[in-house]
């Protein structure tokens, strides 16, 4: 029930993918500082990428694409900066490197936190969210959500499919800025964004079996290798 | 299967942190200053539970609703073992998460709570693979181990977490067609032993709780495999709460790098006081609570 994935499919690739040289790895950093950031790892290894776990600067070497995963903003936040981690992060956003964060980690990655002005975040995705915005724990839910998948296919900008959206606790996007696409939404709530490298959800992708968000996170991850 | 994933869900977002004991909206604050990723909202600590004995009941709701109100972070408390109503009291109140513990005085001998019917999810102590599992077919979404809580001695959680560890190992090492028998010994449903078996874990996150008085003793419960920590009266018993809570966050993150757990470890005052195991009568263990 933990590893969503089937064991036997994981393990192999696992191993396929640590016995591949690191040269010919496409390796994304995934914050993992607190949260379910093991999650993650497994989807990456599924999709073909290798997950590096990024507790220190000396983990962010060597990296093609990073992932935010879910569990407490607030913690991340200040693990961040207490590892002197934080604008380097940034950084790699800025300069063009794929990233794709969950609940928190769409938190961390916005602009703006509405009414925690000073909450740390890394100031990158062009968005104002709302921290538990549903409510408390007892108001998390799953829903077949429409979502728009401007990444699926090239030729097809608006190709539309139903993802199985797990809400834990989870934010929503109450503003987004002009360069920011909104991938879903629900009645006028917004659930996911996409600007430029960035994708966001405030739902859960690695708490399913379903794979395209970390495929999409994959595939720019190999494509920002090829120009470095 | 959708509360599962919702109830399970919530405690995968918590791994990796730790969730503090704290009677107060004034220690709750300094708990999410100092990292939490939740906190654990009762009257007394276990160990002046344990100092002024008498029944410990779950907590006036109205306490658990103002620490509610002042942390943003999810909030859990604690009702007894096998007292339904006192759960279905916090689940209308919306607390984030249950703990069904040994720390309060149980109320029922015989059955825990059916927690299957509550939307709410809980966490459950267990002290060996059996426990873990009979309490995760009632319905526990998350784990911990039952440690001797109120004491800041580990020693008690280690030697639960081996436990679950040393039995897991056995049950991988089985034929699957013996598996129905060790069930049968450790009590435990099939299909759930046979998942175990299967994920070579546990089936649910399982955190460390019991004892944890220091840095180095949550990064050691990592060690030996926990998904996160509860510590209960060791950050509020400590001569500096604020930096000994700080500095259990950083262990649980850096748990593998001894250079950080060097650096952490460092200046932190005194940590609480503790108390040798043998000298709590056995009728006086907390962790001989649970069926």
């Amino acid at each position: 029930m933990l590893t969503h994935l089937s064991s036997i499919h994981l393990q192999q690739a696992i191993e396929r993918i640590e016995n591949t040289p690191e040269q010919e790895q496409v390796r994304i950093g995934v914050l993992a500082l607190q949260g379910a950031f093991l999650e993650h790892c497994h989807a990456l290894y599924a999709v073909g990428a290798k997950p590096v776990e990024l507790r220190s600067l000396q983990d962010m070497e060597n990296l093609h694409g990073l992932c935010l995963p879910g569990g407490e903003s607030t913690v991340m936040g200040k693990l961040l900066v207490q590892n002197r981690m934080l604008e380097k992060f940034a950084g790699f956003i800025q300069g063009g490197m794929p990233v794709f964060a969950t609940c928190a980690g769409l938190i961390l990655l916005s602009k703006e936190i509405i009414g925690f002005e000073n909450q740390v975040r890394l100031n990158c995705l062009n968005a104002a969210v709302n921290r538990n915005a549903f409510g408390r724990q007892k108001e998390s839910f799953i829903e077949e959500l429409p979502i728009i998948c401007p990444f699926l296919s090239e030729n097809d900008a608006e190709k539309q499919c139903v993802f199985p959206a797990v809400f834990i606790r989870a934010p929503q996007v109450v503003r987004v800025g002009n360069n920011v696409t909104i991938l879903a939404k629900r009645n006028e709530q917004i659930l996911a964004v996409q600007e430029k490298n960035m994708v966001a959800a405030a739902f859960h992708p690695e708490l399913t079996e379903n794979l395209l968000f970390h495929t999409w996170l994959y595939k720019k991850a190999s494509e920002y290798k090829q120009l470095l | 299967m959708n509360t599962e994933v919702l109830k399970g869900g919530l405690a995968q977002m918590l791994k990796g942190g730790v969730i503090m004991d704290v009677t107060n909206e004034e220690q709750a604050a300094i708990a999410q200053e100092a990292g939490a990723c939740a906190v654990m909202a009762l009257e007394r600590v276990p160990s002046d539970i344990r100092k002024e004995g008498g029944v410990a009941r779950m907590a006036d709701p109205s306490l658990v609703k103002r620490i509610m109100d002042c942390v943003s972070i999810p909030v859990m408390a604690k009702v007894r073992i096998g007292h339904n109503t006192e759960a279905r009291i916090l689940e209308e109140l919306g607390v984030d998460y249950i703990d069904e513990s040994e720390v309060l005085t149980p109320a029922d001998d015989r059955f825990h709570i059916n927690k299957q019917a509550f939307k709410v999810p809980f966490v459950c102590g267990a002290r060996n693979l059996g426990e873990a599992l009979r309490r995760i077919a009632e319905g526990a979404a998350m784990i911990r181990t039952k440690g001797e809580p109120g004491t800041g001695n580990v020693i008690e959680a280690v030697r639960h977490i081996r436990i679950v560890n040393e039995e897991i190992r056995a049950l991988c090492a089985l034929q699957e067609d013996e598996v129905v028998y060790f069930c049968k010994e450790h009590a435990i449903p099939l299909h759930l032993g046979l998942e175990t078996r299967k994920e070579g874990r546990l089936p649910v996150v399982n955190f460390a709780a019991g004892g944890i008085a220091t840095p180095a003793d949550a990064a050691l419960m990592m060690e030996l495999g926990c998904d996160g920590v509860f510590v209960g009266s060791g950050i509020f018993k400590s001569s500096d709460p604020a930096r000994q809570a700080k500095a259990i966050v950083e262990a649980v993150t850096h748990y593998k790098d001894a250079k950080k757990l060097l650096e952490i470890s460092q200046g932190l005052g005194t940590p609480m006081h503790g108390i040798e195991i043998s000298a709590i009568a056995p009728a006086d263990r907390m962790q001989e609570r649970g069926w």
